[in-house]
């Protein structure tokens, strides 16, 4: 990240202005990828007025960067009109879709309106394997079509895959489609929980022995060395620290209105079909929570190993039962990366073992999490490799 | 301040509608539709870009704002606003032009 946008964060934690908001417009989809944590169905989206008002509160709000996604964004009628007024505000705007559903006439639009850039999901450069994970025949070609339709427009695309057990020998040859396209590539190395709580879909995340040769591979991680290094103990600014942007500079808005600290932190704080925008990020008491918590309040990663560069995400924690706890998902990539065990990984051996004074640090307490709505596509730390 | 003479015909500004922007406590941000650069506008430059409608030349632009808000004279402002619309326009921020400049697809409304 470059200092400017840094300083930028920095100046929106001081201010308590949300800078960056995922906005999902729908959870409909055209396709049904295996790993998606969404459910597809129709729950009462808002409408287009609805949307445009949204959009007015938001850019009120200080809200800068605008990442719109679904669900498969353009299978709203009113799509573009939604996103024609998201720039009519000066939103930067992020679009990620399937790309389905574009053509030339949709790419040349897309260019008229200046987006930041697109994101398009492609799980291989083989057919057989992207089309079985989306479960439609016919889409990675159809998705390629409109990385090159964007692309030739002069848009920028970056091209997104997500590491699971049916594809982890394909990134090298998606990252291979990409540098030929002339396209960004980024790499999700974990499949999370759907935002309902379910968490079936985490069998489809690769086997330790997969996530530890991704996390060593050069082309995506650049200085292997530095990348997996032994982790060091955190400072005290570190542990004064907020664990990472959500509910501070960022957050997540449904379909239905709902505001969540995230889109992987399924926190229900309001909805703005009842409370303004600004009231829900500056008043709820889940968001001042969430606003509340530094690493020294988390009595597990506190005193953790992997302290100062763990990607501990809080959203996983909560739904593992515990804001304030571990995520096994994190736990298991510093892991990966260092061979060295976290705190919550030991207590879990140690539990495992019977030594019921180690299993105390155990933070997953079993709280069932069931918001009110399901939500969108994941935003876990993923691995930009390279271009 | 900026070593170029001020020039004596009118200079009209238009925010380009291919930016981003928005303004973060007393600064503005601008993204370049270029190359994704941000760039912080200081407030003296985040008063010319708010009031860069494309209809209002910049000595009009330089009266009713800088002069009024900031402690500065008619010249100098002029000089420097040039310069900075120079400079904006071309990173394809600010749209310059001899003549008033039409709406175009120019922004539903500013950057607040």
């Amino acid at each position: 990240m470059s200092s400017l946008m840094e300083e930028m964060g920095q100046k929106a934690l001081e201010l308590g202005i949300p800078l960056t908001v995922q906005l999902d417009i729908t959870y409909r989809c055209n396709e049904r990828c295996v790993h998606c944590y969404l459910d597809h169905e129709d729950h009462g989206e808002m409408t287009t007025a609805e949307y445009k008002s949204l959009l007015d509160q938001l850019a009120a709000a200080g809200v800068l960067f605008l990442s719109v996604s679904g669900g498969e964004v353009m299978i709203r009628k009113d799509f573009f009109e939604i996103l024609e007024y998201a720039r009519s505000l000066m939103f930067s705007v992020r679009l990620k879709t399937n790309g389905m559903l574009i053509g030339k006439r949709e790419a040349a639009r897309l260019r008229e309106m200046a987006l930041d850039s697109v994101q398009i999901s492609i799980y291989s450069h083989r057919p057989e394997v992207h089309d079985a994970i989306t479960l439609v025949p016919g889409s990675l070609q159809r998705s390629l079509d409109a990385v090159r339709f964007l692309k030739s427009e002069g848009l920028q695309v970056i091209i997104a895959d997500v590491l699971m057990r049916q594809n982890f020998l394909d990134y090298p040859g998606v990252k291979a489609l990409a540098t030929e396209l002339g396209v960004r590539f980024t790499l999700d190395p974990t499949v999370t929980p759907m935002i309902d709580g379910d968490r079936s879909i985490l069998s489809l995340n690769v086997d330790p022995k997969i996530l530890k040769n991704a996390f060593h591979d050069e082309s995506l991680v650049g200085n292997v060395e530095e990348f997996c290094s032994t982790p060091q103990p955190g400072s005290d600014d570190e542990l004064d620290a907020f664990p990472c942007s959500a509910g501070h500079t960022f957050c997540y808005v449904s379909p239905y209105g709902d505001v969540y600290p995230c889109v992987q932190f399924p926190l229900p704080t309001g909805n703005v079909r009842r409370t303004r925008f600004v009231d829900i990020w500056k008043h709820s008491p889940q968001m001042e929570e969430v606003r509340s918590i530094t690493a020294r309040d988390l009595p597990t990663c506190s005193q953790c190993v992997h302290m100062s560069s763990c990607t501990r995400c809080p959203g996983l924690a909560f739904m593992e039962g515990n804001m304030r706890g571990p995520s096994i998902q994190d736990c298991e990539k510093s892991f990966a990366r260092t061979g060295i065990p976290s705190k919550n990984l030991d207590a879990k051996r140690a539990a495992a073992a019977g030594n019921p004074v180690a299993a105390r640090l155990i933070q997953i307490q079993g709280v069932s999490v069931a918001p009110p709505i399901p939500s969108a596509q994941p935003a876990a730390a993923a691995m930009p490799a390279g271009d | 301040m900026s070593a170029n003479p001020v020039t004596t015909r009118k200079r009209y500004v238009a925010r380009s509608s291919k930016t981003a922007a928005r303004r973060l406590g007393d600064e503005m941000m601008v993204m370049s539709p270029l190359d994704s650069t941000v760039f912080t506008l200081n407030e003296v430059a985040a008063a010319i870009w708010e009031e860069a409608d494309g209809t209002s030349s910049l000595d009009q632009i330089v009266e009713r704002r800088i002069c009024q808000e900031f402690e500065v004279t008619r010249e100098v402002a002029l000089q420097d606003a040039e310069a900075l619309a120079e400079e904006l326009a071309g990173h394809g921020i600010l749209v310059l032009s001899d003549e008033p400049i039409q709406p175009n697809d120019s922004p539903r409304q500013e950057a607040k």
